[in-house]
């Protein structure tokens, strides 16, 4: 087994007022069992400055509470506004940062640094190839399956390399340049009005038939379903993943980190875990295929650990 | 466009998914061709679709002695423990003496700069390298010679690219347009199981169904969600999840969420994207019969040598190609497509 198994805190993907914004860190710095938080804007880089005159206070209440502050950048680089954004992050000497894109990997290399979710990392090659350039940890693709999870994190122990998984929210589904949310409005990216701040997790979208498939969020497209891996926890730990990523809600995921902490620490049965989680969420869908080599959207029963 | 003005003569890339549509595509005038094998190594991994090595060795004899290159897609991204099989479509491209290889993964680019160094390389549009810093990484990395841009930026973002990027540069201008941004994509695993990325395959025909319903519409559906509704005597599109029509709160009927499902055609601003320093033209489309490829590589070379000779380019034949769908000049004319 690898590290100390631990939660963390991915960063906040949806437009929220910068007031919820703030006092969401202070109050997952003063009372949540996460040992790393995610921070920055990952999805639009029109959004950073809303929440930039909270950026530092709750980045230091979090440092006061213990955690580790590690900086997430930008996934999908097009426009000026959104280089610079990468360039202000990435020069960010005092922490560590996070990319999600490669242009944030020019920036980073030879020094140490995170790979991202949105980063394509998939095999044992990549991953030698970008720790040797610095990477020390991995938050790898929401659509690996156990099998090859398990294949990388070998790979990833001889390097001495973090492997991260996310176990709870809405799964990235894909990016565009388009922002949907403004499509949606009969807007342009260009003159949204920042229609997105509507949808603190992401305006849902109905098949035909009135089915929930998807979730818009500006340029991203993510699951309905909330991605819930607290079954897996064992055979995830067992695999050599050591770091757990938890994908902010506007539900209470103080609670959320205190039902996946008590399941790692083995305070708290699974079963128990799995309907605490269920009645935090009452709206929400649950989907783990993906780790099971199935369609993402579905619901698997785990296998008895 | 101002007669004495010399113009860079771009090449024009066409597709083939089949050794006829390689030949086919020669014969029609493409300056490169580009193909994949029979399997996951390639973004187009099709039943019925794609070279076989002994196939691909005769495509590259057949196209170099008509002066055309071979350019091979290794362009998906292996899952850890199955890497054996893009090394060695890595090695057999080499071998085969293909034009170039067009990779996406750093694994994959890693391999083959460190053991084929004079196996030139493209950077695959799948590698979303969509900014200067992100293409320098690439090119100082591997020693990448071109990169196909993502379907994503203005013509103006792509002149300065151009001006910032070390590499040649690639750009679509016909063919299927995609509203995500390449290789960055899970929709279809989302709903089918199988990775775009990993397979190969967005979209997989298995998991396509129609279904008419007591009006006399039918239903198009991927997986079990609801991709379209279509009316009686409205052309049914292939279910892709991005151009489907979806309800949402705010709006009182359903509505293409992503792009109306349209053909990019980008014919009209041509002489612009050679403006601004676009080395090669891609046409998409490996998919797509031999007669199409025909039609469309033909009607292109024709378009890009009247315009390299200073003529207004006969754009009817071109709109003829888009088979009745409504024509996108997609993200390239103007940031309001955003």
């Amino acid at each position: 087994m690898n590290a100390m198994p631990e939660i963390a805190l991915g960063p906040v993907l949806f437009n929220w007022q910068p007031e919820a914004w703030r006092d969401f860190y202070f109050r997952i710095a003063d009372a949540a069992p996460v040992a790393t938080v995610y921070v920055g804007e990952t999805i639009c880089s029109k959004r950073a400055p809303l929440f930039s005159e909270y950026f530092e206070t709750a980045i230091e209440r979090l440092q006061r509470g213990g955690k580790t502050v590690i900086l997430s950048t930008l996934g999908q680089v097009v426009q000026k506004t959104d280089r610079n954004l990468i360039d202000s992050i990435c020069s960010v000497e005092e922490l560590p940062v996070e990319a999600n894109d490669v242009s944030a990997l020019h920036a980073l290399r030879g020094r140490p640094h995170y790979g991202g979710p949105m980063l394509n990392i998939y095999n044992g090659e990549s991953l030698r190839f970008l720790a040797e350039r610095g990477m020390r940890g991995v938050c790898v693709p929401a659509e690996l399956s156990a099998t090859t999870l398990a294949a990388l994190c070998a790979v990833a122990s001889e390097l001495g390399v973090t492997i991260e998984a996310q176990v709870f929210g809405r799964i990235s589904l894909a990016l565009s340049a388009r922002c949907y949310h403004a499509r949606a409005h009969n807007r342009t990216k260009d003159s949204c009005l920042f229609v997105c701040e509507n949808d603190p997790d992401g305006l849902e979208l109905s098949t035909l038939d009135a089915h929930s498939f998807l979730v818009i969020n500006g340029i991203q497209t993510m699951s309905h379903s909330y991605l819930n891996l607290i079954g897996e926890l064992p055979e995830l730990q067992r695999m050599g993943v050591s770091r757990f990523r938890l994908s902010p809600h506007s539900c209470d995921m103080v609670q959320v980190a205190g039902i996946f902490h008590a399941v790692l620490k083995q305070t708290l049965a699974v079963e128990e875990a799995a309907a605490q989680l269920g009645a935090l969420t009452p709206r929400a869908t649950f989907a783990n295929g993906f780790y099971y080599g199935k369609p993402g959207h579905t619901w698997q029963s785990a296998s008895p650990a | 466009m101002r007669e004495t003005e010399i113009l860079q003569r771009p090449e024009l890339i066409c597709p083939a998914g089949t050794p006829a549509a390689l030949r086919a595509a020669v014969d029609a005038g493409a300056d490169a061709v580009y193909c994949g094998l029979q399997n996951e190594t390639n973004a187009r991994n099709f039943p019925g679709l794609n070279f076989s090595i002994p196939d691909l060795e005769q495509a590259v004899a057949y196209a170099h002695a008509r002066q055309a290159k071979v350019l091979l897609a290794v362009n998906t991204f292996p899952r850890a423990g199955r890497f054996e099989l893009w090394r060695e479509t890595v090695d057999a491209a080499a071998r085969i003496s293909v034009d170039a290889i067009i990779v996406a993964d750093f694994g994959v680019a890693a391999y083959a700069a460190r053991t084929h160094p004079k196996l030139r390389l493209h950077l695959s549009v799948q590698a979303g390298a969509s900014s200067p810093n992100a293409i320098r990484y690439f090119c100082e990395e591997f020693g990448i010679k071109r990169v196909v841009l993502p379907r994503i930026l203005t013509v103006a973002e792509i002149a300065e690219i151009h001006g910032n990027a070390p590499c040649e540069i690639e750009t679509f201008i016909f063919g299927n347009v995609g509203m995500m941004a390449e290789g960055r994509c899970s929709l279809t695993n989302y709903a089918t199981g199988i990775s775009t990325n990993m397979d190969g395959v967005c979209s997989p025909a298995g998991d396509v169904r129609y279904v008419p319903n007591a009006e006399g519409n039918m239903t198009s559906h991927l997986g079990c969600f609801m991709i379209d509704q279509i009316g009686r005597g409205e052309s049914a599109g292939y279910p892709t999840i991005c151009k489907g029509r979806y309800l949402c709160s705010g709006r009182t009927q359903g509505y293409y969420a992503f792009e109306e499902p349209q053909t990019l055609n980008l014919s009209a601003l041509l002489p612009d994207l050679i403006r601004a320093g676009v080395a090669a033209f891609k046409i998409e489309g490996r998919q797509r019969s031999r007669a199409y490829v025909t039609n469309v590589v033909s009607a292109f070379r024709r378009a890009l040598d009247d315009v390299l000779a200073g003529r207004s380019p006969e754009i009817a034949s071109l709109l003829a190609l888009s088979e009745g769908q409504k024509e996108t000049q997609g993200a390239y004319r103007s940031k309001t497509w955003r």
